[in-house]
Parts: structure tokens; sequence; C-alpha cells
């Protein structure tokens, strides 16, 4: 039997070489796709950070003027934009946000599968894709045309800013209400409680975390926004803490206009205000990833 | 005696007179409140279409449908033509989505198929970061350090190299001898294609996670190498869904402003040669708004946001579409 067992037998567990290279070759692929995926953001990142950091510091960040542009960086700084930015973002999420988590509202808890339910979701999904410069557009030719140069205020480029959240908001919070258990509105029912009492005081409690979440991406997503402010805030230097009249400015706003400037110092304050936009952005977004690790803890 | 009964959250609103009952007031203001925010979405989008339109048509009724789709953009002398900006945008979101498309197949089936659950996540976050970083950042970065590398290093010696290879030479090969821009259409479509691969690696993640595990591991037990299972399981299941993502990903590119504003050089060109200054509609709108006070030169650029809005909608419709037949038979081979 010996005889036998020398006997060489094809090994079924193992490919062949020709397959076991192509696996190899499909594999390495997806890496280097993640490589060439990396390398850019590392390269933005680190080019930020580096250039950024030189020019920040708390006079930078709070200074209430913006300097004229042929001075060197260590003149003045963005304070007036951050304030802007600030100002502008946070009125827009209290504009967007409620209204945003009403509609999806009436989607999960209203709509069920009536035809206009249904055509209120599609055109969500239709809005999330329109550009945000034709956002601004929009404002400009509805509110800021009609009431002239007065018509420019941190109040018209949050109205831009909320056109684009809106959509985002109905649908992350649409996802998260559907996921909240029948059994807990129907429990509610069951003692008596009215629709609107089972919303507010069961489903919207249930889905808080996810709500919240959804809610935070997309500030991050609206502060570092460009295009639906450019022609909707008008230009300043100094801090308008007043979004309602007056030109207002924004960081975004601020590096738009620095990037193409001859004079280094420009620039370089531009470095600083993408430093801070990026770390603003940032935070609103490690806000909602804690609030989602939070709201999966409870929920398993 | 009922009173006691009926304290607490659970007090049913009004008289229970009958099976339905009249409900009450604050509950009916509550679903019209919610009718009302969603109704919203609609009136928005009609009223950007309308008004738009309306600040437009100045331009139309001017140039005409031939000189709207002229390639003569020339404000001083009241010449708006838009053709140059609609090939720009067409070019800078082929080549885009050309970069972007690869790039996120891979890493979606590498995140989905080959690495282990808990480093997925991780790398997600990573990967999501490029969404975060605002698109005029992307832009400064482009412009300040992107451009520089690409015109001294890059550009000049792959376009000495194809510069006599057929099609090549065309797309690649410098413009008129030895021209060579960093600033151009290849720039503003490799930003752009970082940008939008979170957005079609996520979605195409979303796709694939549908394939049953079952018919991954029959693949597996039939022998099959990985690859040999994405390409037999994975890759025929999830087509169509990948296919919407991608036309997502590339109504993302379309609208994209600020980076298309400030890398691609800003010159309304039409040409093969991608290695030269071009212009997209979202960045001439967004240089030159500022100067275009009133009059046709106004009406033209909000008609160019017409333009690409319809274009975006035409194309989120499309992918839309795609999606959802995708999940209808999804669910019925269920």
């Amino acid at each position: 039997m010996a005889a036998v067992s020398t006997q060489r037998t094809a090994d079924l567990r193992e490919p062949s070489g020709w397959r076991r290279a192509k696996n190899r070759l499909a594999v390495g692929s997806m890496w280097f796709a993640l490589l060439c995926v990396l390398i850019p953001l590392g390269f933005v990142l680190a080019s930020v950070l580096v250039k950024g950091a030189s020019v920040i510091s708390w006079q930078f960040l709070t200074s209430s003027t913006i300097p004229p542009n042929v001075l060197p960086a260590n003149f003045g700084g963005m304070g007036a934009a951050v304030v802007g930015t600030l100002e502008i973002t946070a009125f827009a999420s209290v504009i967007a946000i409620p209204l945003g988590v009403l509609g999806a509202i009436y989607l999960s808890e209203y709509g069920g599968n009536r035809p206009l339910a249904r055509l209120i979701s599609f055109l969500s999904d239709v809005m999330t894709g329109v550009p945000s410069i034709v956002m601004g557009l929009f404002i400009f030719t509805v509110w800021v045309i009609p009431r002239g140069l007065s018509g420019y205020s941190g109040m018209a480029g949050s109205f831009a800013l909320a056109c684009l959240m809106l959509p985002i908001v109905i649908r992350s919070s649409y996802e998260i209400l559907r996921l909240v258990p029948d059994s807990l509105r129907q429990g509610s029912y069951a003692l008596g409680a009215t629709k609107s009492r089972v919303t507010l005081t069961v489903v919207l409690p249930a889905a808080a975390g996810g709500l919240v979440s959804g809610a935070l991406l997309a500030v991050a997503r609206a502060a570092g926004e460009t295009a639906p402010l450019l022609f909707t805030i008008g230009a300043v230097e100094a801090t308008n803490s007043n979004i309602f009249s007056g030109s207002n400015t924004a960081l975004s706003v601020q590096i738009f206009d620095n990037v193409l400037q001859p004079y280094t110092g420009a620039v370089d304050r531009g470095w600083g205000a993408a430093l801070t936009l990026i770390a603003i952005a940032f935070i609103f977004m490690i806000a909602a990833r804690l609030v989602t690790a939070r709201f999966n803890r409870y929920s398993r | 005696m009922s009173a006691t009964v009926q304290t607490g959250p659970a007090t049913p609103a009004g008289p229970v007179s009958g099976l339905w009952p009249r409900r009450p007031l604050g509950d009916r203001a509550f679903q019209l409140l919610a009718l009302l925010s969603g109704l919203l979405v609609l009136v928005i989008l009609v009223l950007i279409a309308v008004t738009m339109s309306q600040q437009s048509t100045q331009w139309f009724t001017t140039a005409g449908w031939s000189g709207v789709f002229s390639a003569d953009w020339d404000p001083t002398n009241n010449k708006f033509g838009a053709m140059s900006f609609v090939y720009g945008t067409a070019v800078v979101s082929v080549i885009a989505i050309a970069v972007a498309y690869p790039l996120s197949m891979g890493v979606s089936l590498l995140l989905n198929e080959v690495v282990p659950r808990r480093w997925a996540q991780p790398i997600v976050y990573v990967i999501d970061l490029l969404a975060v970083v605002p698109s005029v950042v992307w832009g400064l970065w482009g412009f300040a350090v992107f451009i520089p590398w690409l015109q001294t290093t890059i550009y000049p010696h792959v376009a000495s190299a194809v510069n006599h290879i057929w099609i090549l030479g065309n797309l690649f090969g410098p413009l008129n001898g030895n021209y060579v821009s960093g600033a151009s259409f290849f720039t503003g479509g490799l930003v752009l294609a970082f940008m939008i691969v979170p957005i079609v690696t996520s979605l195409s993640r979303e796709v694939m996670a549908t394939v049953p595990g079952a018919d991954k591991e029959g693949a597996y037990a039939l022998g099959a190498t990985r690859w040999e299972m994405i390409r037999g399981v994975v890759w025929p299941h999830s087509q169509t869904g990948i296919v919407g993502a991608t036309l997502l990903g590339l109504g993302r590119a379309m609208g994209e402003t600020i980076v298309v504003a400030l890398v691609m050089g800003s010159s309304p060109t039409i040409t093969s040669h991608l290695f030269t200054p071009g212009y997209a509609m979202p960045g001439v709108i967004a240089n030159q708004f500022g100067e275009a006070t009133v009059g046709e030169f106004r009406a033209a650029l909000i008609g160019m946001g017409v333009l690409l809005f319809a274009l975006t909608i035409v194309v989120n419709l499309t992918a839309r579409a795609v999606v959802e037949r995708n999940a209808r038979r999804i669910r019925g081979s269920a």
C-alpha cells in the first residue's frame, strides 16, 4: 500500500496557481484603490494643518475685522468670518431641522403608502441632488432681487443653506423613524393616546439618537458650503452679529475670495480659515458619530 | 371616581362617543403641520423651476436657441453662448466618474468582502472624512498645492510620453507644441473624483450588502477563490444598483461648484486636450455672477443655473429609476 500513498493526487483544497494569482491580483488592486483614496485625503489634511497652523492664533480666531489683502498674515484675522459661519449655519439649522423632522414625521407616521407621501419622498430624493449653487441662485432670485442691496444678509444665506439641508434631514430622519418598532406605537394607542401624542412622546424619544446624529451630519455638510452663500450674504470685513440685516461674511466665502489673491498674506489667511472651517465641520461630524455610538448601545 | 382612572399620560382626549371619535384640534393641527412641512419640498422645487426660469427668459428670448448653444461667450460684447461650459461640465464629470468608479468599486469590495468587519468600520470613517472636507478647501488645496505639483512633475512627462500615440496624444498630448497646464479639465475631474468617492462607495456597499450570504458561501463551497466569488455572485447581483450609485455620483460631480471654479483654469474652450484650461457651468456662475449686475449677463448666468438644475434632475431621476428597479428585482427574488 506504500505505493498508493506516494501517488500524487490533485489537491482540491488549494486553487491552481493561475487562479490564485488572479485572486491575489484582484485583492491587491482593491488595496491599491484604498491607497489611491487615502493619499489625497492625507495630502489635503497635511497641507491644511501645516499651512493653517502657522497662521492660527487666538487673535486670528477672534479679531473683529478682516484686514486688507495686502497686509501679511500676522495682521488681524478671520474672527468676523467665524462668527458669520456659526450664526448663518445655526439659523439655517433652526429652520431646516424642525421642518425636516416634521416632514419625515408626515412620511413615516401619516403618509403611509399614499400617492402624496410617495411623491414627497421621491421629490426629497430629487432635491438632495440639486446642486448647492442652484440653491444660492434660487434664494438670490426670490429674496435678494426683490429687496435690492438690503436683501443681502446672513439670513438670506441661512435660507439657502436650509434649502440644502432640508432634504438631507428629511431623508435621514425618515430612515430612523421607520426603525421605531410598531409595537411601541400600538402600545400607546392601546392606552388611548392620540396620534400626535404618540408621535411626540413615544416615537420621537425612541428615535432621538438617530435624529440628532442625522441632523448633526447635515449641519457639518452645511457649515462647509460656499456656493449657496456667494450670492446671498454680500460681503463685509467686519463682524456683523445681526443676521437679519446687513451684509455678512463666512469662512468658506473668505477662503474662496482669498485663494486667487496675489498677496501671500491673504492666501495664508485663507489657509488659516480652511483649518478653522475643517475643524468646525469635523467637530459636528465627530459629535454625530458619538451620538450614533451611544444610540446603537441603547438600541441593542 | 373616573377621574382617578383617567390620570396619567394616556388620558383619552375628547368624549369617546363613537367608534371614530372626532379627533381633537391639536392632533389635527399637528398632522397639518407635518403635511405642510412635507409639501415644502414640492413648493421649493416648483419655485426654483419657475422663478429662475422667469429671471432667465431674457437670455433665452434675446439669444435664441442657437445663441444659447453657441460656443461664443463674450460678456463685454453681449455674446452669451453656453456651449463651452456645457462641454466643460460634461468632460469633468466623465473624468470624475472614470476615476472614481474603479476606486469606489475597489474600496467597497475590499470593505465588504475582504477586510474583517471590525476593520471595515474605521476605514469607512476615514473615507467619509473625504466628504466632510469642505469643497472650498479642496479648491484651495487644488489651486495652491495640487496644480503646481501636477504642472511641474506629472503632466509634462505624461504629455511628452503620449504625444504621438493615436487618440492618447489627442487627449493627453500637449496643445500647440509644448503647452500643458496644471489648471485643466483633468485636474478638475481628479479633484471631483476624490470628492465623490465616499458617496459612490457607501451606496455601492449598501447594494453589495444585499447579496445573500448563502450564495456567497455556495460559491466558496464550490472552491471559488474570493475573486471568482465576486465575479460570479456579488457582481451580477449588484450590477444595476451600482449603475444607480455611479449615476448619483455623476449628479454630484456635475453640480459641484467651487472646485471647478478654482482648479479648471477658467477659460471657455472646447478641445479634446484634457491638460488645457477649461470652464464648467457652475464655475462660471460662481466666478462671474458678481460682475453680472443687470440685464442679459445675469439672465444668462441664472439661465445656466436652470440648465444645471434640469441636467442634475434628469441624471438623478435616471439613477433613482435604476435603483428602484433593482430594489424591486431583489425583493422579487427574495
